[in-house]
């Protein structure tokens, strides 16, 4: 089974996120990014599946401060191939990413795509939907569990109040993950070391990009809040005072 | 191309789901801009009664055996020709695991603009969209001529989308569904032999400022010295350091006790979804900057490690005094 998995870096939202002077953006001077979260997840998917049915992994990403780290560290869990597209994306959105992908994996031609659900900062779209209409594929996101079989796939579909529909999509299929089986694993950084002395990530340029989809944006800000919590000072004992003086007045001690 | 404002109504198991209604509403002010109609869309399977109370102009219904529950590939086939036929103003879906499976899947296949994470709408018809883990707010003109949009809860009250009178329904004609490639086998309910965090009148959460699963001691200590259950938010879920049966949020339960003692949870928009609607927040969080303090009522920058053995014992002597 071939697997390919498409991956994005987002902002940390550990970091401080300011609004750039021209009020429409982020500031990208001390702006981290990160591998998205459910991408994180895709991955280990991806070879947890590789691990129980065999197959080939392909991770791709667009270039980023620390998407050879990403890479290595992927290669290092169990992912066959990395690949790196190089190039200018600082207007990309996820419909250019996704036809930038889209155009590889047509040659890869994978049985499985997985795909993050989402990524916080996606203003047009999650890029799993696009990636599959882009390839002619059917798609089912908020995945937390699949099930191979020769032709076919049976995925387990989280609905709000912990609902959840199996669905049978024919291969190929792209699928959104919400949460692997189990939590991305830990690699040891010698283990990734090791890694870089072997691994090889193959990089393609990308000439330009197609980014029809673009949401414009003519103002970026905080949330305007309403009421914001009273905030409660001091070292954890006070607090602890406070606290239990509050469960009081709400009748609960 | 018309000025009207669709909303693809979202149901499960023969009821609509209360994002429907939030949409209807955000609809109803949107189309005030536009000067157009509300339209709710239902595809279904001898559903029309599901139409019952969606305040709209007018309902449009499509019957098919392959519509009587969701699927991305038959909704999604039967969408492209609606949209493509009727051209409205914009089509609102969820921003939830029905609408994203079909929402910018249409926008790549019809090659129309889409809008993520809208929360609402300003009164002269811009988007304002929640994005960045709901630390960041994007306002823009919504491009045209028909734009998707996938909606977040928290903008408009469901009860808002709600009428007591019947809308005008109209039975639109689809071609059959052959060649489905995406087929429901069955759901699975949820798993009721554990608590039921919903009844509980005190909630203690934990959020990955709990840092590791030997910690959640620290939250059940502090649970039972008040009387109350501990509930987690997804990463503590995803790490397998509570079951799913105390997951709040999105793809959790929705909870609405007396009092959450929100511990090391940032507030992501999926976690506030299940329990913004709680009487009393108290959030605990080192980030002073975490969304969840723009909902908790009280709110402190601090470590929950530090807090949480520290509030144990001032529980116990306050009962115990």
């Amino acid at each position: 089974m071939k697997i390919a998995v498409p991956v994005k870096f987002v902002p940390d939202l550990v970091e401080e996120l300011t609004i750039a002077p021209g009020g429409s953006a982020l500031d990208t001077t001390w702006l981290r990014l990160i591998i998205s979260e459910f991408d994180d997840h895709a991955v280990e998917q991806a070879i947890l599946l590789k691990e129980h049915v065999g197959g080939q992994v392909t991770v791709l990403t667009i270039e980023a401060e620390g998407s050879d780290d990403f890479l290595f560290t992927a290669a290092a869990k169990g992912a066959d191939q990395l690949i790196k597209f190089t190039g200018d994306f600082s207007n990309s959105n996820n419909h250019a990413l996704a036809h930038v992908y889209a155009d590889l994996l047509k040659l890869v031609q994978p049985d499985l795509i997985l795909t993050g659900v989402q990524a916080h900062n996606d203003l047009d779209g999650p890029v799993g939907p696009l990636l599959a209409e882009y390839l002619g594929l059917p798609y089912v996101g908020y995945v937390a569990g699949i099930t191979v079989s020769a032709d076919h796939v049976v995925v387990r579909k989280e609905y709000a109040g912990g609902l959840i529909a199996e669905m049978e999509l024919k291969l190929p299929a792209v699928l959104g993950i919400q949460a692997a089986e189990q939590p991305p694993r830990y690699v040891a950084y010698s283990k990734i070391r090791q890694v870089m002395g072997t691994a090889k990530i193959e990089e393609r340029a990308v000439a330009s990009l197609d980014t029809g989809g673009t949401v414009e944006v003519s103002r970026m800000f905080l949330p305007e809040v309403a009421e914001r919590a009273t905030m409660l000072e001091g070292a954890a004992d006070q607090i602890a005072d406070r606290l239990v003086s509050i469960f009081r007045e709400l009748g609960t001690l | 191309m018309n000025q009207d404002i669709f909303v693809v109504i979202e149901h499960l198991q023969r009821k609509v789901l209360d994002i429907s209604f939030v949409m209807l509403a955000a609809a109803r002010q949107l189309a005030n801009s536009t000067g157009g109609n509300v339209t709710a869309v239902l595809l279904g399977f001898n559903a029309q009664g599901l139409a019952g109370n969606l305040s709209a102009d007018i309902v449009l219904y499509v019957d098919q055996p392959a519509l009587a529950e969701f699927t991305s590939d038959a909704y999604q086939k039967i969408l492209a020709g609606l949209i493509q036929e009727q051209a409205p103003r914009a089509v609102l879906f969820g921003h939830s695991s029905i609408g994203m499976d079909i929402a910018s899947g249409l926008s790549a296949k019809l090659s129309l603009p889409m809008v993520s994470s809208c929360h609402s709408f300003s009164d002269d018809g811009k988007y304002v969209s929640q994005i960045c883990g709901g630390k960041i707010m994007a306002e823009g003109m919504l491009p045209g001529p028909t734009v998707l949009v996938s909606m977040v809860p928290g903008g408009y009250k469901a009860e808002q989308g709600q009428s007591s009178q019947a809308p005008a329904l109209t039975n639109v004609p689809a071609p059959a569904l052959a060649e489905l490639r995406v087929t429901l086998k069955q759901y699975i309910e949820p798993d009721k032999s554990d608590v039921d965090i919903t009844k509980e009148p005190i909630l203690v959460a934990v959020g990955r400022g709990i840092q590791n699963k030997d910690n959640i001691d620290l939250a059940n200590d502090l649970a039972t010295a008040l009387g109350a259950v501990v509930c987690a938010s997804r990463p503590v879920v995803d790490q397998g350091w509570m079951p799913t049966t105390r997951l709040v949020g999105k793809s959790g339960k929705q909870v609405k006790p007396k009092i959450y003692l929100a511990l090391g949870i940032s507030g992501a928009p999926e976690h506030i979804e299940g329990m913004g609607e709680s009487d009393t927040i108290i959030a605990i969080n080192t980030d002073p900057y975490a969304p969840i303090f723009n909902v908790a009522k009280y709110g402190a920058v601090l470590d929950l490690l530090d807090l949480a053995p520290a509030l144990t014992e001032k529980v116990k002597g306050a009962k115990g005094g």
